[in-house]
């Protein structure tokens, strides 16, 4: 069992009435998609947020990273760095920079 | 004691207005859901305390949030955190997917774009939620792109009804410059099979077997933007409003004209009168009067503010066609702001209220039928929608 560390953006802190990291526990391979997967298990109102309901695509404005590398365009199935899959280094949602 | 109940839709968050029935002393919470655009919030008329809202963002995508306080405390319907076992039951609220059965909605793949070639339909945002007048579990949304749903648990779970995409002319809508978006959904208290709603820019249409068939009701409405100015469908309706006793007789702010049915569409007559512009988004109907309505006339459709910067709300006690000015407590100068299609409202005490919000920040009310008119805040950020619960 990994205990995994994930940071969210604030807007969806505030939503899943959470403060600071969240973290979630994934058995198995440590990918995009079991992150979020779990995430979304644990905190329902996060579905559609992070990813399209229906295609499961990452929403336009976000992005994913994980030991200072952009893993956003990687594989959703992809294996994640070993310092993820450890609790060393929390899992990055991080959303566009607003304003002009 | 009797009261009201403003819900406030802004770019940046909701905000309620209370007062009690003389309208003086406004009491204002929020914002809620801050940072976030709020298209609609919508009482139920069967109860009170029940208030759905729309929530999105260009990075989030839609929320749907659910009060059964009066809007103090909010919560995603079917997102409660869930850990151990049973956590793989997700929420499902802010879950719009369009029907693409083979029954049904299969073959509703594209729509017109807007240089004439077709796009697939894709969900944007809920534009406008339209809550049962009988059941508070009960209640509708007009999404973008243009689609139907409704949800009979409380928002947890939304499913299209999908003969509005499929009566056939879904693949000649197209979008207007703020999207292709069903912003109209009106309920027939008297009659629960008959559903009105509108699209921009596609037109309005008609159920009368609760959203299960529908037609276009567009005769009449001329639009000189489209290459055939009397087509079926295509035309850019803002908005359209009705009187609860007089479910054959609508008013509707088109594009350019103000329009009237007494026929439940079927055909409509111009009623734009002596209006200085006939341009606008918003348009109500007096709570005690179906004769008295109301409009925002708006320069043009490339200049979207008030004429001479004069912000003038005209009243029609005839039906249409004969308007006067309402200027009291308005800003009759330098004003430049926009009010926008489900921005303006009215509530049902004696002395009807009317209000309405702009794109400045302000929401203004008149307590006495829009005979004068006073601020009840002046800073908010942009109103995209303004609401009304009358509260006995």
């Amino acid at each position: 069992m990994n205990q995994i560390r994930v940071v969210l953006p604030p807007h969806l802190r505030t939503l899943a009435r959470v403060s600071g990291e969240v973290q979630v526990r994934l058995e198995g391979n440590v990918t995009q998609r079991a992150i979020l997967d779990a995430l979304e298990s644990q905190y329902p109102m996060l579905c559609g947020t992070i990813r399209d309901h229906v295609t499961h695509q990452r929403r336009p404005f976000l992005r994913f990273f994980a030991c200072a590398e952009d893993w956003s365009h990687e594989g959703a199935d992809a294996p994640l760095p070993d310092a993820i899959a450890a609790g060393a280094e929390p899992f990055l949602i991080v959303g566009a920079i607003a304003g002009g | 004691m009797s009261g009201v109940r403003v819900l406030v839709g802004t770019r940046k968050g909701a905000f309620i207005l209370t007062a009690d029935g003389k309208r003086g002393k406004w009491d204002v919470s929020g914002p809620h859901f801050a940072g976030w655009e709020i298209y609609h919030v919508k009482g139920s008329p069967a109860d009170p305390n029940r208030i759905y809202a729309s929530q999105s963002s260009g990075w989030f995508g839609q929320v749907l949030q659910v009060s059964d306080d009066g809007g103090k405390t909010w919560n995603a319907p079917g997102g409660d955190i869930k850990i151990g076992p049973e956590a793989m039951q997700a929420g499902k609220s802010n879950k719009f997917a369009y029907d693409t059965s083979e029954a049904t909605g299969k073959p509703l793949t594209t729509h017109q774009w807007y240089d004439g070639t077709q796009h697939p339909w894709e969900f944007k945002r809920v534009w406008h939620l339209e809550p049962s007048h009988t059941d508070p579990e009960t209640v509708y949304a007009g999404v973008e792109d243009a689609a139907l749903f409704r949800s009979t648990d409380g928002a947890k779970s939304w499913h299209e009804l999908p003969g509005l995409r499929g009566h056939g002319t879904g693949p000649k809508w197209q979008p207007g410059a703020g999207g292709m978006c069903l912003h109209t959904i009106i309920l027939d208290r008297g009659n629960p099979g008959r559903i009105y709603i509108a699209i921009s820019a596609a037109g309005a249409f008609r159920s009368d077997d609760s959203g299960k068939t529908w037609k276009p009701i567009n005769k009449g409405l001329k639009s000189q933007f489209l290459p055939d100015p009397t087509v079926e469908v295509g035309h850019c309706v803002h908005h359209v409003a009705m009187h609860p006793t007089r479910p054959n007789t609508l008013f509707m702010q088109k594009h350019w004209d103000v329009m009237r049915t007494d026929n439940a569409g079927d055909e409509w007559r111009e009623v734009s009168g002596n209006l200085p512009t006939d341009f606008g988004f918003v348009i109500d109907v007096h709570a005690h009067e179906p004769e008295t309505v109301y409009v925002v006339p708006i320069k043009s459709d490339g200049e979207h503010f008030p004429l001479e910067g004069k912000l003038r709300v005209y009243r029609s006690r005839t039906g249409g066609n004969e308007w006067e000015p309402l200027t009291k407590g308005l800003p009759q100068r330098d004003c430049f702001v926009n009010v926008l299609r489900d921005a303006m409202a009215v509530d049902s005490l004696d002395s009807c209220g009317v209000y309405f919000g702009t794109t400045g920040g302000q929401v203004y009310a008149s307590s006495d039928a829009g005979d004068n008119w006073a601020p009840i805040v002046r800073d908010l950020p942009p109103v995209l929608s303004v609401e009304v619960q009358t509260l006995r």
